[in-house]
């Protein structure tokens, strides 16, 4: 049996490598081999025009000790992601429930609601909500039919990130449509054993909602999670694309934009980069981690 | 009894449909915003328009200095195209390895196809931009395509894997039986069923590298290989100087590719993003 399999196997081997060619190339030219030059390269001067110079840790100790950008920035998008994320998945879940209650004309209620987030990555949406959020723009129209005086969100320094946020949250659409997916495979035995044996709404929405959901929140959230560390486009278009007012639209990636590629001084834009890699390395761990205790795998579902 | 549920039905249409409209104001804001005179684009707070005109998509066509909007929007479709391609054909074959065949290492490669999913994309970018800087490829749109062409985008690989492991492997065992090798069982009965799962990778692909700002943004500076992105940023004047009229305009039409694509592929779109989470 193993004098057959064996050059079996080594013709299978062959064509398994021709048909990953592309992909390894990619991964040691694209991938590994940058990763490896960025950790060299963050401890280095390097200005693209010489040669990089080694200065060994010098960069990292700078950015812990006396770059104050680099900590605003930081807390800043902290800030944006743990108030971006569990808001877009709260409403994302809530939208999800009320359409999944055998509602008339939910394919069109999903693909209105799904649209804002086929859009939202846009330069063009980025810029409406610039104008909407703006003094004399929508929002403000619109609280002045009560009486209130709303600000220039866009251009103070306290209220232009909410402005991101709600650009964020406005793109619940995606995570909607994966809870959508996720209700339907819960049982509806479930719900009806469960009334029987007199749980109230609430109940049922703790004792089975989230827990037989909860592989599906656990993906969306690792995924909104590092989708939102590297948030870019609406910092740069809402924000006058420097991180004005008053760094208030420095978020990480583009404080190391700036570094990287204003300044060029691409051995502490490297730095930056590898700082991010283990901070959210670090969220996606503990997300994981954590998981043992709050995500559910059932027997008749299959976990991702 | 069925009062009541009636009632309940129809508040739930009422409040589902006037969130619905809210969601959308920004997007029908900016659509009707474009067709009103200059004057009115503020001042005038109702969605439709008073007074009509077609003035801002001629202005804003004629684009910047000398190259026109139907130039960025060839660039654009041009990148996007390619990257399409590019995807569909790498990523399925890496797909095919990882689901179909067995090979030394299957495991650790597939492990470490997993975590590049999960990579950000800032930690390779100031390398890969000093290797195309070396290789004289900025202000080309290499450094655009060439990942898709590699398969980088390892999330439609996972996409395609979980697909094709749903492809009963009794069919391949009777092509290899009828003498079909691993090639052509890729492309005479895999390659086929995938379809669904190739479709959507290439309308994901397409969205996002139309949207793709940021990578736009370092690798192109000359201004007639400005993508649709690029040229509406450049038309913008965060300091308020802006043709607004122009920029409305321009920036609806930028949204016309990818909702057109949307309403026609919508149920490949909607199944994709339900059964891998997609963005």
């Amino acid at each position: 049996m193993r004098k057959l399999s064996k050059p079996l196997y080594g013709q299978q081997n062959k064509t398994a490598y021709l048909f990953l060619l592309p992909w390894l190339i990619g991964f040691f030219c694209l991938t590994l081999g940058p990763m490896i030059a960025s950790l060299y390269l963050s401890m280095t001067k390097f200005n693209l025009l010489s040669s990089p110079t080694w200065t060994g840790l010098s960069n990292y100790v700078q950015i812990f000790t006396e770059d104050d950008t680099f900590l605003r920035s930081l807390w800043l998008t902290f800030y944006y992601v743990f108030l971006s994320v569990p808001l877009r998945l709260a409403f994302a879940l809530l939208v999800a429930m009320a359409l999944n209650k055998g509602i008339r004309g939910l394919g069109i209620y999903r693909t209105v609601y799904y649209i804002p987030s086929l859009l939202g990555g846009s330069v063009a949406i980025a810029i409406v909500w610039r104008q909407i959020f703006d003094g004399s723009g929508l929002v403000n129209q619109f609280l002045s039919w009560f009486g209130i005086t709303g600000p220039s969100w866009i251009a103070h320094p306290d209220y232009v990130v909410y402005t991101i946020i709600t650009l964020s949250v406005w793109q619940f659409g995606s995570a909607m449509v994966i809870f959508l997916a996720g209700l339907k495979q819960i049982p509806a035995d479930l719900y009806e054993a469960s009334g029987v044996d007199g749980a109230g709404k609430l109940r049922q929405f703790f004792g089975i909602t989230l827990p037989m959901l909860s592989p599906v929140i656990f993906f969306n959230l690792i995924m909104s999670m590092i989708n939102s560390f590297q948030a870019f486009t609406p910092a740069y278009v809402i924000g006058d694309g420097r991180g004005g007012p008053l760094d208030a639209t420095m978020f990480y990636t583009l404080y190391l934009y700036l570094k990287g590629f204003s300044f060029f001084d691409m051995g502490y834009a490297s730095a930056l980069a590898w700082i991010m890699l283990v901070i959210i390395g670090v969220f996606t761990a503990i997300v994981f981690l954590t998981s043992k205790f709050w995500v559910f795998y059932g027997d008749n579902q299959e976990g991702r | 009894m069925p009062l009541k549920r009636q009632l309940v039905q129809a508040g739930r249409h009422a409040a589902i449909i006037l969130l619905g409209l809210a969601m959308l104001y920004p997007v029908l804001w900016l659509i009707l915003s474009s067709f009103k005179p200059n004057q009115l684009i503020f001042t005038d707070s109702s969605l439709i328009p008073t007074a009509f005109t077609l003035d801002h998509y001629v202005n804003g066509w004629k684009g910047l200095q000398g190259i026109s909007f139907g130039r960025f929007f060839s660039n654009s479709l041009l990148i996007s195209a390619l990257s399409v391609i590019g995807n569909v054909i790498s990523c399925s074959l890496a797909a095919y390895a990882f689901s179909r065949l067995k090979f030394k290492f299957k495991s650790l490669w597939f492990s470490i196809m997993l975590v590049t999913i999960m990579l950000p994309y800032h930690v390779t970018l100031v390398p890969q931009y000093i290797l195309y800087n070396e290789l004289q490829w900025i202000n080309t749109y290499f450094p655009l395509i060439l990942p898709k062409w590699l398969a980088q985008d390892s999330f439609f690989i996972l996409l395609m894997v979980q697909f094709i492991r749903g492809i009963p492997r009794e069919l391949d065992e009777s092509a290899t039986i009828d003498g079909c090798g691993q090639p052509q069982i890729f492309f005479r009965i895999v390659v086929p069923l995938l379809v669904p799962a190739l479709i959507t990778t290439a309308i994901f692909t397409f969205i996002w590298s139309w949207d793709d700002f940021f990578s736009q943004m370092i690798y192109l500076s000359k201004i007639d290989l400005f993508t649709v992105q690029l040229g509406i940023r450049s038309l913008f004047d965060p300091s308020g100087q802006s043709d607004w009229g122009a920029l409305l305009a321009m920036s609806t039409l930028s949204l016309l590719p990818v909702t057109i694509i949307f309403l026609v592929f919508q149920r490949y779109f909607l199944e994709g993003i339900a059964t891998t989470g997609l963005k």
